[in-house]
């Protein structure tokens, strides 16, 4: 029974790295056509790390769940997840699991669509952004199998880690985060 | 029963990755496939039209990305410095407009018009090319050198190791692989990686 269970898990899973390309970027800056550019962003703190800096960030001696996205303002399908980090991160506010979304955006964009993006969509989750030009070395060594597409995520705890290459509903996010849990 | 459903996990893990790696395309060393594909000036383009090339940079690109766009200048360069040795730019457009209508192929032919694209601006229509090469993402660069088994796959990644700033790349890794080709030497980097635009399939 559980056999049969897990293979049908595993057909769905396969199924589903299939079909996970098929991915909708709608518009460069997504949501983003209604900002205020009146508006006065430079309180919204955004704190901006090469891969040194990001470093600490990626792992833990706590009994801490991380979940790290990695997203960019210009990239539609990261836009159309980070809701579901959103309401997981509030959902599991008592459950010792800590969000981190970690920008791609150019610099340049800081103040034009990150900050703005932060406030206007009210973000919960530590943002910070990565600032480094060493792809080649530094996306390898945030996991190996990572093409440098995104929207992509990595979940870890002190034990184990997980890389993801890929988007997110809420219910896999969810379903992700709770096989760190047990 | 813990077991068992951590060999499953495991089995998952396993096929996961192999899919990501193995079923992922070319590696290099590997014959590159040809196509048939539409260009922005109405015609069908081949590698196989190229008679005197002797290989072929090959780069998956697109409109929408604000990473392809930042490099377009770039790919101009490239094509207008190795065109003439022999190592023609070919840039195919793999997403689907359906998904991205900002890469449909009256914006393709619009986008070539504006920059003055010289090179062949090829819409991967079927959408069989860029997962046969393994291409995730825009840009993604394919250099490929005519043997006679076929166009062989020499270099696979970025452009360079700068896609902020031109004047700040300390590593030209496309021009240094077509470099290394063009006088008979070993590429020293094969393989890159960098924050590119998932492929809208």
């Amino acid at each position: 029974m559980d056999f049969y269970f897990y293979g049908m898990r595993l057909f769905c899973l396969l199924l589903l790295i299939l079909t996970a390309s098929c991915k909708d970027e709608s518009a460069r800056n997504g949501t983003m056509d209604d900002i205020d550019h009146n508006e006065d962003y430079s309180a919204v703190s955004l704190d901006v790390y090469d891969f040194e800096g990001l470093k600490p960030f990626l792992k833990t001696n706590t009994d801490k769940i991380y979940v790290v996205n990695f997203w960019a303002t210009w990239c539609a399908p990261c836009i159309k997840e980070l809701p579901y980090f959103e309401a997981l991160n509030s959902a599991y506010s008592d459950k010792n699991v800590e969000f981190l979304l970690v920008s791609l955006d150019f610099p340049k964009k800081y103040d034009s669509h990150v900050k703005p993006f932060i406030k206007k969509n009210n973000l919960k989750s530590k943002v910070v952004a990565l600032n480094d030009n060493d792809s080649h070395t530094w996306i390898p060594a945030i996991d190996p199998d990572w093409s440098g597409a995104i929207p992509a995520t990595l979940i870890f705890n002190k034990d184990k880690r997980q890389f993801y290459e890929r988007t997110f509903t809420y219910e896999e996010l969810e379903a992700e985060v709770k096989k760190f849990l047990n | 029963m813990k077991y068992i459903k951590g060999f499953f996990a495991i089995v998952a893990l396993v096929m996961l990755s192999a899919f990501a790696t193995v079923g992922n395309g070319y590696k290099i060393g590997d014959i590159a496939t040809d196509f048939e594909l539409e260009s922005v000036d109405g015609n069908m383009v081949s590698l196989s039209d190229f008679k005197d090339a002797k290989g072929f940079i090959v780069i998956f690109t697109c409109n929408s990305c604000p990473y392809s766009v930042a490099y377009e200048d770039r790919i101009l360069a490239l094509n207008k410095k190795y065109a003439i040795q022999g190592y023609p730019v070919i840039a195919i457009m793999p997403n689907n407009p359906e998904v991205q209508p900002r890469d449909n192929m009256a914006a393709m032919i619009q986008r070539a018009k504006s920059k003055g694209f010289t090179f062949p601006y090829l819409i991967d229509e079927a959408q069989k090319i860029s997962p046969q090469y393994g291409a995730s993402k825009t840009p993604e660069v394919y250099v490929l050198q005519k043997t006679s088994k076929g166009n062989e796959v020499k270099y696979i990644g970025a452009i360079d190791d700068n896609y902020q700033d031109e004047g700040a790349v300390t590593s030209k890794y496309v021009e240094n692989a077509v470099e290394a080709l063009l006088s008979g030497q070993p590429i020293k980097e094969t393989q890159t990686r960098a924050i590119g635009c998932s492929i809208k399939l």
